[in-house]
């Protein structure tokens, strides 16, 4: 098969497949380098409990409109704002801590969520709530996605510099300025934010994947804290091409391939990550002991 | 263990009976029939009449492929003196549950005796279950409930007999009409995309073809290879219609049906009736819909 029909021709000659390359560069954009930070923070498994715990809320506005972009939308990020609020206040009040109150917050949640869509009556809707359609991809959603992307990289270039002084030196940040909480707030806010619309588009299983892996993938990669946010972002923008262009020619679904690309880059990058994978420790031995 | 249960079991028929004394007091005892979903009950509620008391597992517009049984079910199976299934792969849970739940009564596989379809997605072959959609094997089912019902309740024979000739005769009008109202639509026509592959039968027996983006089970995610493959169908068949079902995913349609410029029509029913004020509470209700549907989308 030419290589033009292999790679290009699928998204020349469908409307659908460009507008899930669309939305999957959107995904891709703002999602990774909220991950890296993520990462770097230690918050690696947030993002996921955060994801499940944006399920109620969209089960909410599922219940009261169906399938619908709004109300989906403002449910999932109200569910979400109160978990990352509610177990931010647990931690600080009481014995638990973030990851123990968080933890039992997602779990509530999720249940909550599965609870309240079987109310519909209709079960296999759980199945499009949970996984998203991301060849289903309609204006307003795509618009939606776009904005997210957009909102989301204006505020990190604007809260760039408190934002990886609280990653590396909290107590500096604290020392020099008060901005630590609020920082703090509206990272979340931000993470809550893209999870909401990678829902639309992936679901709440696999909208965590696209943030996560290409992060983790990147750090691999660099150590440069600037060059690391790029490369996950690019790293998020292959896995969206590389998986909607396999299942297109495999007969697979595309919202798992675009994770299961993601996956396989941050496996390549395990290996041969020049900042940590696997073959550099073995080099590294080599040159100490010459 | 026994006892707890026993307490349990009491407390729950007691609160069952709370609920039902001013009804069942004057009245005799009906026969509990547990069908596995709505068009199943239907059939059931037709043949039965006022003898039985039917319930179904699955309810108005849930889907048969993937269902979740709840505790309530396995109570309503223990209760009953006879369940209803479709067979043909279609209930995946039932034997399970039916073994959990300690039923005792006999099992009517509905679609016993038709002749059945084979449905293939991605090379595999299987059965199709979906056999009610043809209003002849309907017929069948109905049968095959009635001999059930009479072989459980001996006593209610003539009334079982004269309530299923009646639904059969009322079929019969419902299988000329829906005939006739096909014939109206030109034969190039009669070709339509309909989010879920459960139509086979009906398209034997009226000369419909459907297509699918999804294969034999809801439970399937649809490739974006299936969705091209489609909408290129769409446009070199020139297929005018695209349909939604009242249980798979309606933006999908929508969203091949905008790049295919193929017109959207209305809800067809398939696995699940509506709910009672919705267009197809029962089974006759939906044939009547499903083809009027049909006829609206396609006719010019």
């Amino acid at each position: 098969m030419p290589l033009h029909d292999l790679l290009i021709a699928p998204f020349a000659e469908f409307a659908f497949m460009r507008r899930a390359l669309a939305g999957s560069i959107a995904l891709a954009i703002a999602g990774p380098p909220l991950g890296v930070f993520l990462i770097l923070r230690r918050m690696a498994l947030t993002g996921d409990a955060m994801a499940h715990a944006i399920l109620p809320g969209a089960a909410l506005g599922y219940l009261a409109a169906g399938l619908s972009l709004g109300p989906m939308t403002i449910g999932g990020l109200a569910a979400g704002l109160i978990v990352a609020v509610g177990s931010g206040v647990v931690a600080r009040t009481t014995i638990l801590r973030e990851d123990a109150s968080l933890a039992a917050f997602y779990l509530i949640s999720l249940a909550l969520g599965v609870t309240i869509v079987s109310l519909r009556g209709s079960n296999i809707d759980l199945l499009h709530v949970l996984f998203g359609s991301v060849l289903a991809l309609d204006d307003a959603t795509l618009i939606l996605l776009a904005a997210i992307a957009s909102v989301t990289l204006a505020a990190l270039a604007a809260l760039y510099r408190p934002l990886v002084l609280e990653t590396v030196d909290a107590s500096f940040l604290a020392s020099v300025s008060k901005s630590g909480g609020p920082v703090q707030i509206i990272f979340l806010a931000l993470v809550v934010l893209n999870l909401v619309g990678g829902f639309h588009a992936l679901g709440t299983l696999l909208a965590v994947g696209m943030m996560m892996l290409p992060a983790a993938s990147a750090r691999l990669i660099t150590q440069d804290m600037t060059a690391m946010i790029g490369v996950a972002a690019a790293q998020g923008i292959l896995a969206g091409y590389a998986g909607l262009i396999v299942s297109f020619h495999a007969g697979l679904p595309s919202g798992p391939l675009i994770i299961l690309m993601a996956g396989l880059l941050y496996l390549l990058a395990l290996v041969f990550g020049p900042a940590g994978g696997l073959l550099r420790r073995f080099k590294t031995g080599r040159h100490l002991e010459g | 263990m026994a006892t707890a249960r026993d307490v349990i079991t009491c407390i729950l028929v007691s609160l069952t009976m709370a609920g039902a004394v001013p009804a069942s007091a004057q009245t005799p005892a009906k026969l509990p029939v547990v069908a596995t979903f709505s068009i199943l009950a239907d059939f059931a509620r037709n043949a039965g009449g006022e003898r039985i008391k039917v319930v179904a597992l699955v309810g108005p517009d849930g889907d048969t492929h993937v269902y979740q049984p709840k505790p309530a079910d396995a109570k309503e199976l223990g209760a009953a003196r006879l369940i209803v299934v479709n067979g043909l792969g279609l209930e995946g849970w039932i034997d399970r549950l039916i073994k959990a739940s300690g039923a005792k009564a006999p099992v009517i596989v509905a679609a016993k005796g038709i002749n059945p379809q084979k449905m293939r997605e991605e090379g595999r072959i299987g059965l199709d279950p979906h056999a009610w959609q043809s209003i002849a094997n309907a017929k069948i089912y109905v049968a095959n409930i009635r001999d059930g019902l009479i072989a459980t309740d001996p006593e209610g024979e003539a009334v079982y007999r004269a309530n299923a000739d009646n639904y059969l005769g009322k079929l019969d009008a419902l299988e000329a009409e829906v005939k006739r109202e096909i014939a109206k639509i030109p034969p190039v026509r009669r070709q339509i995309i309909t989010t879920h592959d459960a139509f086979g039968y009906f398209g034997t027996a009226y000369g419909f073809r459907f297509i699918a983006p999804e294969g034999i089970s809801t439970e399937t995610e649809a490739s974006a290879r299936d969705v091209a493959k489609i909408i290129r169908q769409i446009k070199a068949q020139k297929i005018p219609a695209v349909f939604l079902e009242n249980v798979t995913d309606p933006r999908l349609v929508r969203s091949i049906a905008a790049e295919s410029s193929a017109t959207v029509g209305g809800t067809l029913y398939s696995d699940a009736l509506s709910p009672p004020n919705g267009p197809a509470s029962t089974y006759i209700d939906m044939m009547h819909n499903n083809v009027r549907e049909l006829a609206a989308a396609l006719a010019n």
